[in-house]
């Protein structure tokens, strides 16, 4: 079906497909997303979607946005701006505007560009890409919807779901500009709706049709090549950072040989880790749905009191309901992993957008001294390991370990090697029947392994080791209930230790960067990618910078006092107004080098920012 | 600490440990108020559960906060003494991660019925299979002296100087209106009553309440005195049994009979009522109309107190279900290890 035509080649691409929140954005972009990943393609994805499940048709507000980044290599995050927009109605040009590119490519649905279309964006004028001072960007308008009904009238579906494949049309459009091979689409949209093989059918015809009416009419000058990456052999899928947290659950627990236990209840944007989980009957998962986010931690709490690999997954608004229960799991030192994925707050903020605003909920948000384990993943496939080491943390230390996700890689996803099990390490919890050397009947709860601090895990239905735990104070030597003041002082540091002491079995914090660089680029979890593309700019401009992503923040690796010593500036970018820089003031109090930046706009970092603001503050005297 | 002196019994060839009520018992030295109802508690549990001659290490007793709840700690089993209210979610965890173990959830008024109240009635919905003994005294005693949910409209209390303007909370009701498959009732002080109706409790499949009528000897003492009180005793309590007439009196010469839609109490010989007007108990029926009404007879109305098994239905319970769905699962799609798992998903590539 090709013809003549000017392919140019490109490093990388970023579009944006966008439109109503039932117009099926969001399934455009990952189909678009994934079959690139298969093609051969780095991808990295955003979705960026109102709470509300179905606003009013067209208005501002319901724009949902499906951002989709490609490349040959070095796709870091999703990309600031985009070069491809679609825009299926004038308020999703409306919102995005702002993202365009100078010289990008607008697709658009000229059937929903009318005079009623616009009034619903808020438009005064008849001409949106005018009134939006749009004139440097190349508009393709498309009959999509008038195209679609046509190309599907014969299909034997109701109209309403003829409607619902504009979608494809408008992929199949892209794809054409993409030179992405259809066969990769079709055999996605058997999987997605193989059920149905009627609308498996309409859809591939939709896609098809976009695809020949972009070939046909040549709609642009020129398509574009994207290259493919050398990878590393293996198989690969296409996974989502709520995904892999589910899946590193699921790949510890049987590296630790344990039945894994989820309670839960459901809030965005942590839900899709209760769905992924409640499929997994075929591994055995006991995954609940609790009456309230309470329950989902307690239930969780008593499974790992039980014997399990026990999570709960929520963000921060569940994170808050929990606060007691978690000081429960730290009092009774039971291992148990608690997976916030952070979402825009206070309150109730906004639910669908990321931020990183629950370190300090994370690091001090209980009564009395609490100290448990804090780990931020970097992306959405770092999901997958950090949960896995979370979990490992938790059943070795038999402590509580938060796992700080947030809805950014939560959401986004990238192309996954599927892991070799066997590189993983192995989970050894310290069961009082395998490891506890003296007698039964001496064995008391809070006795302690010397070398690590750890208490051992009597668990029930374990003959002779019956003991009561629970969340009064305890005497270190007999288990019992005690309000000694010197025992109490005893076991609120060996609580501290415990925890402190894991640094030993964590990796060193490493940099990526010039040996001699004078200033060092700080961030946590989730803004990685971006911070990493940010410093590969300072670094290409002749700028002497390094960088660094904590994945552990408590504890902190070993090294990290030294580290943050040898840089004349260290500059600690984070979605929150200072939270990790605060912290890190404050355990080192002798650095007085640090300088912060920080956005909390509810959308990710944009590059082109983080230079400019780095460059300023690299430049101050 | 944890040793158990259950006789080794070989009958036939077949041995078996018998356990004896002081095998469940902790050394912990016991911190209740002398003269404290909760005594009668511990003591009735550990019967029960010899008589049920479950093993202490596969026993698990959780408990929330209140004087209630200190019940764990003297108990030679495996024991968690949680926070406020959330006894039954955790051991909801318990029993859904290990359906083997025997569950026992130790609660009172305060913890179960006003801040764990949530949690109190999807465990009963949910007919998660563990034992919930409701120990209800009408008050706060740890916190010293506070009206609870289950005050009567009026009580003055530390907290309600003038009295509640605030009707309390039936247990009963509640455990009926959350769907409840099993309720029983006994009084602290009824030890034989008490330990048939737990063990009826434990050998029932699905979320069992036990309401215990608990006398806080420091700051309520006395609430139950009108159904404990000896003098009384007889009148004012009628001990239902299944199957069996509903009788009561010191010469069980009174019975509850219908009355149009209402049930009555009536003496067996007066009034023109006879021995064939009494109703006969079945705790077994689905419909859970007469077990409400029956639950709720008190002496204001001039009707006795029930006690023993007032309701006991089967139903389907949840971690049984719940395994049953993953015997599906796993029976359709064998287990496989997560790697297999991955590269059998849709969307896998390959590198070459």
């Amino acid at each position: 079906m090709s013809t003549n035509r000017v392919v140019t080649d490109i490093k990388q691409v970023t579009v944006r497909f966008s439109g109503d929140s039932g117009d099926g954005m969001q399934l455009s972009g990952t189909l678009f997303s994934t079959l690139s990943a298969i093609f051969g393609n780095e991808i990295s994805t955003f979705p960026d979607f109102p709470a509300e499940i179905r606003a009013p048709q067209g208005s501002l507000h319901g724009v949902s946005g499906f951002q989709v980044r490609i490349g040959a290599k070095d796709v870091y995050n999703s990309g600031d701006k985009t070069d491809v927009l679609v825009a299926m109605n004038p308020s999703a040009l409306k919102v995005n505007a702002q993202f365009l590119k100078k010289g990008s490519i607008v697709i658009y649905d000229n059937d929903s560009f009318k005079k009623r279309d616009l009034d619903k964006a808020k438009f005064e004028t008849e001409d949106p890409f005018t009134e939006l001072n749009l004139n440097h960007v190349q508009t393709i308008g498309i009959d999509i919807t008038s195209l679609t009904k046509a190309s599907l009238e014969n299909s034997g579906l109701e109209n309403k779901d003829i409607l619902r494949s504009k979608n494809m049309f408008a992929l199949g459009v892209v794809c054409w500009l993409f030179n992405r091979p259809l066969e990769i689409a079709d055999k996605l949209l058997e999987q997605k709706f193989g059920k149905k093989p009627a609308l498996v059918e309409a859809n591939i015809k939709a896609l098809t049709d976009g695809y020949n009416y972009g070939d046909n009419l040549q709609l642009t000058a020129t398509t574009y090549n994207i290259d493919v990456k050398e990878s590393t052999k293996g198989y690969y899928m296409d996974v989502n950072g709520n995904t892999a947290t589910a899946y590193g659950l699921i790949a510890a627990a049987e590296r630790a040989g344990l039945q894994l236990f989820l309670g839960s209840y459901p809030i965005t944007p942590a839900t899709d880790i209760l769905h992924e989980l409640t499929k997994r009957k075929d591994f055995g998962v006991k995954a609940l749905q609790l009456e309230d986010e309470i329950a989902g931690i307690t239930s969780a709490i008593g499974a790992s009191f039980a014997g399990c690999l026990a999570a709960t997954s929520t963000s921060g608004p569940g994170l808050s309901l929990k606060s007691e229960a978690i000081g429960l799991a730290v009092m009774t030192e039971l291992p148990l992993v608690i997976i916030d994925v952070q979402r825009s707050g206070p309150s109730t903020g906004m639910p669908t957008k990321s931020e990183q605003t629950d370190l300090r909920q994370a690091l001090y948000g209980r009564n009395g001294e609490s100290p448990l384990v804090v780990i931020a993943a970097t992306s959405p496939t770092d999901c997958f390991d950090s949960a896995f080491e979370a979990s490992k943390i938790a059943l070795e230390h038999m402590t509580p370990v938060i796992l700080l996700t947030d809805g950014y890689i939560a959401n986004g996803s990238s192309a996954w090697r599927i892991p070799e099990m066997e590189d993983y390490p192995e989970i050894n919890p310290p069961y009082v029947d395998k490891y506890y050397n003296g007698n039964a009947e001496d064995w008391k709860p809070f006795l302690r392994n010397e070398a690590t601090d750890v208490r051992y895990w009597g668990i029930p239905g374990t003959p002779e080791f019956m003991h009561r735990v629970g969340g009064l104070e305890k005497d270190r030597f007999t288990g019992v209930i005690s309000s000694n003041p010197e025992n109490h002082q005893f076991m609120i540091d060996i609580r501290q230790n415990k925890i402190e002491r894991i640094a030993d079995f964590i990796p060193e914090q490493e940099v990526m960067g010039d040996k001699d660089a004078e200033t060092l680029i700080v961030g946590w979890g989730g803004t990685y990618g971006h911070l990493l593309e940010a410093t590969l700019h300072l670094q290409d401009s002749g700028k002497k910078v390094a960088f660094t992503q904590f994945r552990h923040i408590s504890p902190l690796p070993k090294n990290t006092h030294d580290l943050l010593k040898g840089y004349k500036k260290v500059i600690v970018a984070e979605q929150n107004s200072g939270q990790f820089a605060a912290y890190l003031s404050s355990k080192f109090q002798d650095l007085s080098n640090i300088h912060k930046f920080n956005r909390i706009e509810g959308q990710p970092f944009k590059v082109s920012e983080l230079v400019k603001e780095f460059t300023k503050i690299m430049e101050e005297a | 600490m944890n040793t158990v002196e259950a006789k080794n019994i070989d009958i036939s060839g077949i041995k078996y440990q018998k356990y004896m009520p002081k095998d469940y018992k902790s050394p912990n030295p016991i911190r209740w108020c002398p003269g404290c109802g909760d005594y009668a508690i511990l003591t009735c549990l550990q019967k029960a559960l010899a008589e049920l001659n479950v093993d202490p290490h596969n026993t698990a007793v959780i408990s929330g906060i209140g004087c209630s709840s200190r019940l764990p700690y003297y108990m030679n089993t495996y024991g968690f003494h949680s926070i406020h209210g959330r006894a039954s979610a955790i051991a909801t965890g318990v029993k859904v991660a290990n359906p083997n173990l025997s569950v026992w959830v130790a609660t009172g008024d305060g913890d179960s019925l006003a801040i764990g109240g949530n949690h109190f009635i999807h465990t009963i919905r949910r007919n998660v299979d563990i034992n919930i003994l409701l120990f209800n005294n009408k008050i706060y005693g740890l916190t010293k002296g506070q009206y609870s949910p289950t005050s009567e409209r009026g009580f003055v209390s530390k907290s309600s100087p003038y009295g509640t303007v605030e009707d309390p909370f039936r247990p009963a009701e509640l455990t009926f209106g959350a769907r409840g498959t099993f309720f029983g009732r006994a009084l602290d002080v009824d030890m034989k009553n008490q330990v048939d109706t737990l063990v009826e409790a434990a050998k029932h499949k699905g979320t069992s309440v036990v309401e215990i009528l608990q006398n806080c000897v420091i700051f309520n003492d006395g609430i139950h005195n009108k159904i404990s009180d000896r003098n009384w005793k007889a009148d004012n309590t009628i001990l239902l049994k299944h199957g069996e007439k509903m009788v009561f009196g010191k010469d069980n010469e009174k019975g509850i009979v219908l009355d149009g839609w209402n049930l009555k109490a009536v003496t067996i010989g007066e009034d023109g009522y006879t021995i064939d007007d009494v109703l006969v108990h079945d705790a077994e029926t689905q419909d859970n109309t007469l077990h409400m009404k029956l639950a709720l007879m008190d002496t204001s109305v001039g009707m006795p107190v029930a006690l023993g098994v007032i309701r006991s239905v089967t139903a389907p319970t949840y971690e049984r279900d719940y395994e049953d769905q993953i015997a599906e699962v796993l029976k359709k799609s064998p287990k496989k290890s997560f790697r297999e798992f991955l590269l059998n998903s849709s969307n896998v590539w390959e590198v070459k």
